[in-house]
């Protein structure tokens, strides 16, 4: 028989090596979904994990790619993993990374067309504040009357989605543009465009804040009595009262976090690679970035490699359908089973598999 | 062979060769030899660790040993599983009940029965057996409302519908009142004059010295001794149990202080829906005084430790700390004035389980200790704190870096009851400081408690074990139903009145029921 031993303290080993583990089982389990569907296993995985970054056809559009899909990944997650470290469980980033998008744009339209250097900087507040603010709603209901954020955070998401389209074909519709849905766009309007920092790169200001944000988290995590503060509170509740922490402060805190965070992913996305508020300008960063979250184990450099690996995913998935008529649902769920694997290996930090006769304890 | 010397044990109910049981870098057993006799209450004496619990798990067929025999009545004795135990007739009462507190009373003994007759069968049933064993309780109350000492009574009863032949009882009185643990031996005692015989695990030597006809004493595994407790002192098998002599903590007389904690008409509803709730707490406690405060467990002692940590807010001046209102302030406001605590449950409250001892330091030494700037943690500080408690408590760990709940019970207890004491607290309160921990250790906390107290600290110590209680305290009071009764001189108090301050047994005295019982 097959016993789950729990182990005396977590495995420092297994916690580094099961998001490798993962990879490699997502591989098999993907390349036989692969075969399943009657394409080739092995091309189908080396298209999606490595012509995006060595195919000499495909990696100099494929590799700015990269940047641009990681950062608004990794922005997002670093602040989710605050929260989810904490216990407190923000699904809702997708719905402040939209709003935050929205402020940062509504910003930026206002000021159309003076030129200024101070309305890139006015917009990426915008963009942080609404966001956060977005986040204060679960936030403040949880604490003041105990509802789960879970849902709230997540119904809210909607209720963003419907504001965009709303926006998109309303209030910040571009005047000039015939009618058709969507706002002006900002690559015609330097003084709120974030451009690329070097030509080709595909590294804009989001890369940056994403750098900021990991090595910030960091600092947090490691040396800071509120990152103390939120593994305790994660860990043990209990114990953490005891240790002097508040509780509702500690939500707030990971909220509207993880809600600015968002926020600010949302506003370097309209304003710089969408170049536009559009009815779908988001394509599911909120969400992807908790898978992203869970696949770095939480931790901030996990998370960055974690968030150039599901980008590569993003781009090879799509190079993939292109090339091999892959469908998008696949590639979708070859994504979860990221997750799924993660998640299942994730046991074998904290317990260790025996084989033969269970022993009664 | 053994078989051979197991042959002329022929009358003993069960006899016991040779049992080893091995766990991963502890033998928990070595070679364990004895015999229970039809009709007799044999004590298994032995402090934490020595092997009791696993002993027993193997007679009730839950751990499997490694080598020896057992011989139940004459016949090979190996119950794979706790089912095969008790059609056997060996029947066991946990430390810890395993009742669920939303069902009622039958509905539980009911759960745990192969095939449980009719509810009304069983409810007759339970009220004919608690009459006969002078146990009263009835079967359609809810286990929830049930006091320690009457859940208890439900596990008896559950026992003793299956005519057990052998009664296994792990430490059955640290949940009982004096006047309920007199009721307990009263069954104990019919139940021997019907030919039952009881495994009786326990370490307060003065029941054993009063209940029991034969008892073998367990160190580290191995059976020490064997004695008959009544004609030894307590303290005799104390040190047979320990190995070595016990040191006694000493007391310095006290001259009456400056008041340093001071809790006034205190009420706090219950938080769930079987906690308790304080009711009109009014106390003082002087500097330099230890204030002994006793009950059953589950009596609003852990809120009301809650209430002097902070954990619980109040109103301001309901909690003062030598004449400062603090009721309202947090934990953390409370350790920056000197007033500290350590909560019963070590792990998950005291200490995180999944946090290195180092972390654990800061966690409430962070304040007195400045361990932080700004916000910022000073590791090397907190590691240096983290290694002073583990040595200045004898703390066994391989390492400052060692997960809380990689230790031992006492030890993780020694080093939360040392990171509290070493921050020099001018109040401390104390819930359940020894529990779980060996004797010698247990000394050596109540000794820093001691210490603590002659250099000035107003300590409160909650705990369930009366003698620890008397041997420290200056005063005495007890909680019940999360009241307080009025504290009074520890010295000179009796068992009885002690009993009674803490509630006396539940709705019955002992000797009407056993009349009861008889008519």
């Amino acid at each position: 028989m097959i016993v789950l031993e729990k182990r005396p303290q977590p495995s420092k080993l297994w916690t580094a090596i099961t998001p490798v583990f993962a990879v490699v089982a997502t591989m098999i389990a993907g390349g036989i979904m692969f075969a399943l569907l009657g394409k080739d296993p092995f091309e189908a995985i080396r298209t999606i994990f490595w012509d995006p970054l060595f195919n000499e056809q495909f990696a100099a559009f494929s590799r700015p790619q990269l940047l641009v899909k990681a950062a608004p990944l990794i922005l997002i997650a670093t602040g989710l993993a605050m929260g989810f470290r904490a216990g407190v469980w923000n699904i809702g980033a997708e719905g402040q990374y939209i709003i935050g998008a929205l402020s940062g744009a509504a910003v930026g339209l206002a000021f159309y067309p003076t030129e200024s250097f101070f309305i890139f900087p006015l917009m990426v507040i915008a963009g942080a504040l609404g966001g956060f603010l977005w986040a204060m709603i679960p936030g403040l209901l949880k604490v003041k009357f105990h509802t789960n954020e879970i849902l709230v955070s997540l119904l809210l998401v909607y209720v963003a989605e419907f504001i965009l389209a709303s926006m998109a074909l309303g209030a910040l519709r571009n005047p000039e543009g015939n009618g058709f849905p969507g706002s002006r766009n900002f690559k015609d309007y330097p003084s709120a465009f974030n451009a690329e920092l070097l030509p080709n790169t595909g590294l804009h200001w989001g890369v940056v804040a994403a750098i900021i944000a990991v090595i910030f988290a960091y600092v947090l995590f490691s040396k800071h009595m509120m990152g103390f503060h939120i593994r305790l509170a994660g860990q043990a509740p209990k114990a953490a009262r005891f240790g002097g922490v508040d509780p509702a402060r500690l939500i707030l805190f990971c909220l509207g976090t993880s809600g600015a965070l968002a926020g600010l992913a949302g506003l370097f996305e309209v304003s710089g690679p969408a170049g536009q508020v559009s009815i779908d300008f988001n394509v599911g960063y909120g969400f992807t970035a908790i898978i992203v979250a869970f696949l770095g184990r939480l931790n901030p450099f996990g998370i960055l490699l974690a968030g150039l690996l599901m980008a590569l995913t993003y781009i090879g998935g799509e190079l993939a359908s292109f090339m091999l008529g892959v469908p998008t649902a696949a590639i979708q769920a070859f994504q979860g089973m990221l997750l799924f694997f993660l998640l299942a290996v994730d046991v074998l930090t904290n317990y260790r598999i025996r084989f033969g006769k269970r022993k009664v304890a | 062979m053994t078989e051979e010397r197991l042959s002329t044990a022929g009358e003993d109910l069960l006899t016991i060769a040779g049992l080893t049981k091995a766990y991963p870098g502890v033998v928990a057993n070595d070679q364990v030899s004895f015999a229970i006799r039809p009709g007799e209450v044999h004590a298994l004496l032995g402090e934490n660790g020595a092997g009791k619990s696993t002993l027993v798990k193997m007679i009730y067929g839950l751990v499997k040993p490694d080598a020896g025999t057992m011989t139940f009545k004459g016949m090979p004795y190996a119950p794979s599983e706790p089912r095969a135990a008790r059609a056997t007739g060996v029947a066991m009462v946990f430390q810890h009940f395993s009742l669920f507190e939303a069902l009622d009373v039958a509905e539980n003994i009911a759960l745990g029965m192969e095939n449980p007759p009719k509810m009304r069968d069983l409810a007759a049933r339970i009220r004919e057996v608690s009459q006969n064993y002078g146990l009263p309780l009835d079967p359609d109350q809810l286990v929830g409302d049930l006091s320690a000492g009457e859940r208890q009574r439900v596990e008896i009863i559950r026992c003793l519908l299956q005519n057990p032949k052998l009664l296994i009882m792990d430490e059955p009185t640290s949940v009982l009142t004096p006047q309920e643990v007199a009721i307990l031996f009263q069954t104990l005692e019919k139940l021997r004059g019907e030919g039952c015989s009881i495994l009786y695990i326990s370490h307060k030597l003065e029941e054993i010295r009063a209940l029991c006809d034969h008892a073998t004493v367990l160190r580290l595994g191995k059976v020490v001794g064997t004695c008959n407790p009544r004609q030894e002192t307590a303290r005799a098998m104390a040190e047979m149990m320990v190995g070595e002599v016990l040191h006694v903590p000493l007391k310095a007389p006290r001259v009456p202080q400056e008041v340093a904690l001071e809790i006034e008409a205190l009420d706090v509803p219950a938080r769930t829906a079987f906690g308790t709730s304080l009711k009109d707490i009014n106390m003082a406690v002087q500097m330099g005084e230890i204030l002994g405060i006793g009950g059953v467990a589950g009596n609003g002692q852990d809120e009301l430790c809650s209430v002097i940590s902070g954990e619980i807010l109040v109103g301001a001046s309901q909690v003062r700390l030598l004449g400062n209102a603090v009721g309202d302030k947090g934990p953390n406001a409370r350790r920056a004035l000197g007033m500290l605590a350590a909560p019963e449950e070590r792990l998950g409250h005291a200490a995180a389980p999944d946090m290195s001892l180092t972390e654990n330091a800061l966690l409430s030494g962070a304040v007195r200790e400045g361990l932080e700037t700004r916000g910022m943690i000073d590791w090397g500080r907190t590691r240096e704190f983290a290694k002073k408690i583990i040595q200045e408590f004898d703390v066994r760990t391989p390492s400052a870096n060692t997960a809380a709940r990689a230790l031992s019970g006492g030890n993780l207890q020694k080093f939360v009851i040392g990171r509290e004491i070493l921050q020099n607290p001018s109040v401390l309160v104390v819930n359940q400081p020894t529990w779980g921990v060996d004797a010698s250790a247990a000394a050596a906390i109540r000794q820093a408690l001691l210490d603590l107290a002659s250099a000035g600290a107003a300590i409160v110590v909650i705990s369930q074990d009366l003698d620890e209680l008397m041997e420290i305290s200056d005063r005495f009071a007890a909680l019940n139903e999360g009241r307080l009764s009025q504290p009074v001189e520890a010295s000179g108090l009796t068992v009885d009145q002690i009993g009674l301050m803490m509630g006396g047994a539940h709705d019955l005295d002992p000797v009407p029921a056993s009349s009861e019982a008889l008519a």
